[in-house]
């Protein structure tokens, strides 16, 4: 279980994450919906430790990781797979070497056995014969899928998934939206998306949960979020240019 | 009245930027010291970052010191022909490149090829965020990509810098035998005469302390590398430019130092 207990997080003087609270259950799928800007991605990456927050606590099990040292925080981080927004692969490594990365580093395995997880991750998510290609060869759906596989191959606990349909046409975005539902339902794991994709949030998400000025301000069910009362979560949902969002949000809350 | 303010608002953001400037490359350089000792260690990326550095450098630095060899025998002819003392051309020539322009122009060079390079590649990854992917995969930063490089601009640096004394003398000896006429025996017998076991250490002492400045300089750049492409150019240039200074001011001052001790 993930609990994020009044964080806050200010970058040169704008406070960008303002209190906020947030508990994600184990084995469940959370997207975090949000503008762009609104301090997603930093979210993700407080639950991670890529960033110490100003005040307030992550607890992931039950560890306060703003506080732990760096190799037991190296060791939480084990539990992670990440998929970045650009995929972000290493673009000196092959895609191979990219998706092996975290058995090379920290397991002892034969390399038999290093590639035979490798194929597998690949196949998870539909990719073949790509293994000697370097990410600079690759399209960028290719690449997502190439930066899921690697985000999956150390078999992690909680997937964290920054924009996972951000640069990619509709179709492969609905396959990638698949491929995430097709892990969780497979792998049990917990699951955290931000996007503001919203298409893909009603087919991937157990729970919706909306940033808004720094806070979450509101925690539901796919079904829950469709019909919401408050008017600065309907604005977001459906896309409207006009309404308390754009106003400076004076009819929320 | 308002320009003194704004003067000083000013010289206030400047001083505290720097404070932190510093602040963050002692932390750094705490934590390559840290990483250097303890492993994993990576001898593979060492050797391929050392053969891409050294031999990268190699023909550039061939060229550069052959040529610097003939413009110092040649100018140092001027003078000496006056006195009738060509001669001493060969010594001049050795131990102004073994003392002075060999361990310095190679660490110019290096600085300006695979400082530049590493201060890129690093300041690419972390706009690209691959630097904190390497994180979540619970692998460091610094143990990773730094240490390796360190270990490599060392190993490069030192060997490039003998490589480059010897090319500097070459070139001396071309324009001292073939167009001073000096006798080939004299030339090479006043080359080696007035050189010390010292002279040759003290300029390997200064390349390993300029290798360690490129290294530091490149990577934190690279390191602290923001907004994309534009960040990269502007870590890449303050990457250069700051190893330069650092080169020339460390030179000047490892050699007031050698002279002091070596009285």
């Amino acid at each position: 279980m993930i609990e994020i207990i009044n964080l806050c997080k200010s970058f040169n003087g704008r406070k960008v994450l303002n209190n906020l609270n947030l508990t994600i259950n184990t084995g469940e799928t959370t997207v975090i919906i949000g503008r762009s800007g609104c301090g997603k991605s930093v979210l993700l990456k407080h639950i991670i430790g890529l960033l110490k927050p100003d005040e307030g606590q992550v607890f992931v099990d039950g560890k306060d990781i703003t506080r732990l040292s760096n190799k037991a925080l190296s060791q939480i981080r084990m539990k992670f797979g990440m998929l970045f927004q650009g995929s972000a692969l290493f673009d000196s490594l092959s895609v191979w070497e990219n998706v092996a990365f975290g058995m090379l580093e920290h397991d002892n395995k034969k390399k038999s056995d290093v590639i035979g997880r490798v194929r597998e991750c690949l196949s998870i998510v539909d990719l073949r014969n790509v293994e000697e290609f370097k990410p600079a060869e690759l399209s960028g759906g290719m690449r997502k899928r190439v930066g899921l596989a690697r985000a999956i191959c150390m078999k992690p606990e909680i997937i964290l998934y920054d924009e996972p349909t951000t640069g990619v046409d509709p179709i492969t975005g609905d396959a990638v939206n698949d491929l995430i539902r097709n892990l969780h339902d497979k792998l049990k794991v917990t699951a955290l998306a931000v996007t503001h994709d919203m298409t893909s949030a009603y087919k991937i998400a157990d729970k919706i949960a909306m940033l808004y000025d720094g806070k979450i301000i509101t925690v539901g069910t796919p079904d829950e979020i469709k019909n919401t009362s408050d008017p600065v979560v309907k604005q977001f949902i459906s896309g409207e240019a006009e309404g308390p969002i754009t106003r400076g949000g004076e009819d929320h809350g | 009245m308002l320009n003194i303010k704004k003067g000083i608002t000013v010289l206030g953001t400047k001083a505290v930027e720097f404070i932190r400037y510093i602040g963050a490359l002692t932390i750094f350089v705490g934590e390559i010291g840290f990483w250097l000792f303890h492993p994993p260690f990576r001898f593979k990326q060492v050797m391929r970052q050392t053969a891409r550095m050294g031999a990268s450098s190699l023909p550039i630095i061939s060229l550069i010191s052959l040529f610097i060899g003939m413009v110092l025998a040649l100018q140092s002819a001027y003078q000496m022909q006056k006195i009738q003392a060509e001669m001493y051309i060969a010594s001049l020539v050795a131990l102004s490149v073994i003392r002075e322009i060999g361990p310095v122009l190679t660490a110019l060079i290096v600085a300006g090829r695979c400082g530049a390079a590493i201060t890129a590649e690093i300041g690419t990854m972390k706009v690209t965020e691959q630097i904190d992917a390497l994180e979540t995969l619970a692998t460091n930063p610094i143990n990773y990509l730094v240490v390796p490089r360190f270990w490599a601009l060392l190993i490069s640096l030192v060997t490039l810098t003998i490589y480059a004394n010897f090319i500097g003398m070459v070139g001396g000896y071309i324009v001292g035998v073939a167009k001073l006429r000096i006798p080939h025996h004299m030339y090479i017998k006043m080359t080696f005469e007035p050189l010390r076991q010292s002279d040759m250490r003290n300029g390997l002492y200064k390349s390993f302390v300029f290798a360690i400045v490129i290294c530091i300089i490149a990577c934190f750049e690279g390191m602290r590398a923001k907004e994309g492409a534009e960040g990269v150019g502007k870590a890449t240039t303050s990457s250069v430019v700051r190893s330069f200074v650092l080169i020339i001011a460390c030179d000047c001052f490892l050699t007031a130092l050698m002279y002091f001790i070596g009285r």
